[in-house]
């Protein structure tokens, strides 16, 4: 069963053109997938399709083999909670929370990911320190910073973790590393990986910049599957 | 983490915002309660004076004219009764006793009252409470005195204190009665009356003291009468101020008021204090309903402070929606995020403003009570007071509403990206 398996789907803003036309698009489970694509060529459009907070005008969005149509807005919300972990570009982090409490805001709404926790022995917080430890975020002084004094890169990391606690199936990258040079980008890109691979996730990372891509096992480029993309110049 | 717990982090984190919005209400708060308690507690203590009196009666004038200056000190008499007249009206078979009172001293701002050792015998306050004393009795000499607690406590008087009277009631340069001195004998437990304010003599020490006084006049050197002769004089009163009236049975009040109203001899008015009392909550009324108006706007005006105060930091948090959103919360816990937020508000609020109102009522209680007799007593909220504060709750959370839908719509739009 495809972690991610899209048929014929078809996506537009309002009444306009569509943004969005895929005809098929399968990521099976633990892959790392690179989908790369100019800003406007339907990457934002896509993540929120498969988040569940866009529905499409036709065709058919399976994420872990539930078809998302079939699902109420409430059980998209709660589907996505269980199941999704996401990073953003930047300014991922809620301000006024310390870095373990971002870590653990996942399980207070999603429980099946709290009890995925509580079921390896550890508490929320243990597990939060685990996994920050492992992404290289281990001093006890950077975890009491307040968020907004970590630099970019410890930000991003801070919320890989966040993406990561309770091992949700799928973890979805947009961007995470625009805003990090080039050795950090590759280092933050190990260090996810290695997270996922222990927790035995998929990840789907989607990103304008093509110099990671190598990182990856498979590579994508959104207007290749993107009919709606053919044609428009960028 | 709760949804509580969130929202309160997120005001911790905007503090200096959230702390003048929580004070704003918390003012408008304490101002309305202020306004409430001082209301209910101004009627409770002026009602708690009168309820052991039947009835009171002085010269001709308007029922809340007589009541204000015999029972209330407040004011000045328009005529007195005649002695005559007082001995005959008091034999009336209804009435079960008389105090007579015998005003227009004072001393040191605080209001000597002639009177009997009826006043002591019979004189009821509150819930059926008769004077008592702290130190010493009654007024048994001719120039005993027997002071009021205020009056002891704000001037430090001890008994066997010899205290100079003043003919007249205020402002400087008053006639002193000082060559007839007279002795503290005791004083009073406190009352929350405006015995309190008050120095105690007998009608025949009110006599005494102007025995040598001719057509309010002060005597001359060569006419003025010493104390101690003063003693051996007939020292019978001729007139009182006015006199309060208990009745054998309360249905014989009418019957009673009319005759002393219809009284041939003498101009005289009898009134029912309650009646009385109710003439002046409907003369004061409109001007507390003012003040209540007021007060309401006011947390109108604060709690309308709080909804911009929400709604302009909506913008700045849509970006903390959408990670929110991102990380698993439905679009409700973004509109119960927003709905606690405001019902923080008004919680902090309320009891900030409830605290505030007891510092007030406890560093103002001593003041009033110096200053104007009036006895508020710091008891624990009413049940207005209550349902007020429930109100004032719901209402900030019933505003809270309408930042939280649109933060609420704003989460359905923005979806888990947020352009800024």
């Amino acid at each position: 069963m495809p972690v991610i398996d899209l048929a014929n789907v078809v996506y537009r803003w309002g009444s306009g053109k569509p943004v969005l036309d895929i005809p098929e698009l399968v990521v099976h489970r633990t892959r790392k997938v690179f989908i790369h694509g100019p800003s406007g060529s339907g990457k934002t459009t896509l993540l929120g399709l498969l988040g569940g907070v866009l529905t499409p005008l036709a065709g058919q969005v399976s994420v872990l083999g539930t078809d998302l149509a079939t699902l109420s807005p409430v059980q998209r919300d709660h589907f996505r909670a269980r199941h999704i972990g996401f990073i953003f570009q930047m300014f991922n982090l809620i301000p006024y929370l310390s870095v373990v409490d971002n870590v653990t805001l996942p399980l207070s709404f999603a429980s099946e990911r709290l009890q995925s926790v509580q079921r390896s022995g550890l508490t929320p917080v243990q597990e939060a320190k685990r996994l920050l430890a492992h992404l290289g975020l281990d001093d006890p002084l950077q975890l009491e910073r307040p968020v907004t004094e970590l630099s970019i890169g410890q930000q991003q990391r801070v919320a890989s973790a966040r993406a990561l606690i309770g091992s949700p199936e799928l973890i979805i990258a947009d961007e995470p590393t625009s805003a990090l040079d080039a050795d950090s980008r590759r280092a933050f890109i190990r260090l996810l990986f290695n997270e996922c691979e222990a927790a035995g996730s998929t990840v789907l990372f989607v990103s304008h910049d093509r110099s990671l891509e190598s990182l990856f096992d498979h590579s994508l480029s959104l207007q290749d599957i993107n009919r709606a993309a053919v044609g428009e110049v960028l | 983490m709760s949804i509580v717990h969130l929202a309160w982090k997120s005001l911790k984190n905007r503090r200096t915002t959230a702390l003048l919005t929580i004070i704003s209400i918390a003012v408008s708060v304490t101002l309305l309660l202020g306004v409430e308690r001082l209301r209910v507690q101004a009627r409770a203590s002026f009602t708690s004076t009168v309820s052991g009196t039947d009835l009171v009666v002085g010269a001709r004038s308007s029922s809340l004219n007589l009541l204000l200056y015999s029972v209330f000190h407040l004011g000045n008499a328009t005529n007195n009764i005649t002695w005559q007249t007082y001995q005959e009206l008091s034999d009336d078979d209804a009435v079960a006793w008389t105090i007579p009172v015998s005003l227009g001293d004072s001393h040191r701002g605080y209001r000597v009252v002639g009177t009997s050792v009826d006043m002591f015998e019979y004189f009821q306050y509150g819930d059926e409470q008769a004077l008592s004393f702290a130190s010493g009795g009654r007024f048994s000499d001719l120039f005993d005195v027997v002071l009021g607690s205020e009056v002891a406590a704000s001037l430090g008087y001890q008994l066997g204190r010899q205290v100079v009277l003043s003919h007249g009631l205020d402002g400087a340069g008053l006639q002193q009665h000082d060559n007839k001195p007279f002795t503290v004998a005791g004083i009073l437990e406190p009352t929350g009356t405006p015995l309190d304010r008050a120095l105690l003599i007998s009608l025949e020490g009110i006599e005494a003291l102007h025995v040598d006084w001719i057509n309010g006049a002060p005597p001359n050197a060569l006419l003025s009468v010493s104390a101690e002769k003063a003693r051996g004089m007939s020292l019978q009163p001729v007139s009182v101020t006015a006199y309060f009236v208990g009745l054998k049975s309360r249905i014989a009040a009418f019957r009673y008021q009319r005759a002393v109203n219809e009284y041939r001899p003498e101009a005289l008015t009898a009134i029912l204090p309650g009646v009385a009392l109710g003439e002046l909550w409907q003369l004061v009324g409109s001007a507390e309903n003012a003040l209540l108006a007021i007060s309401v706007m006011v947390l109108v005006a604060c709690l309308v402070g709080m909804l911009t105060t929400i709604l302009t930091s909506l913008n700045e948090r849509r970006r903390e929606m959408s990670i929110l959103r991102s990380v698993g919360a439905r679009p409700w816990h973004i509109f119960a995020l927003m709905i606690t937020e405001s019902m923080i508000y008004g919680v902090a609020g309320t009891l900030l403003g409830f605290a505030t109102l007891y510092a007030l009522l406890f560093a103002i209680q001593p003041v009033l009570q110096t200053s104007l007799g009036l006895h508020i007593a710091v008891t624990l909220p009413g049940t207005f007071e209550l349902v007020l504060a429930l109100a004032i709750v719901g209402s900030a959370t019933l505003l809270g509403a309408v930042p939280a839908w649109r933060a609420y719509r704003n989460s359905l739009s923005d979806g888990l990206t947020v352009r800024l």
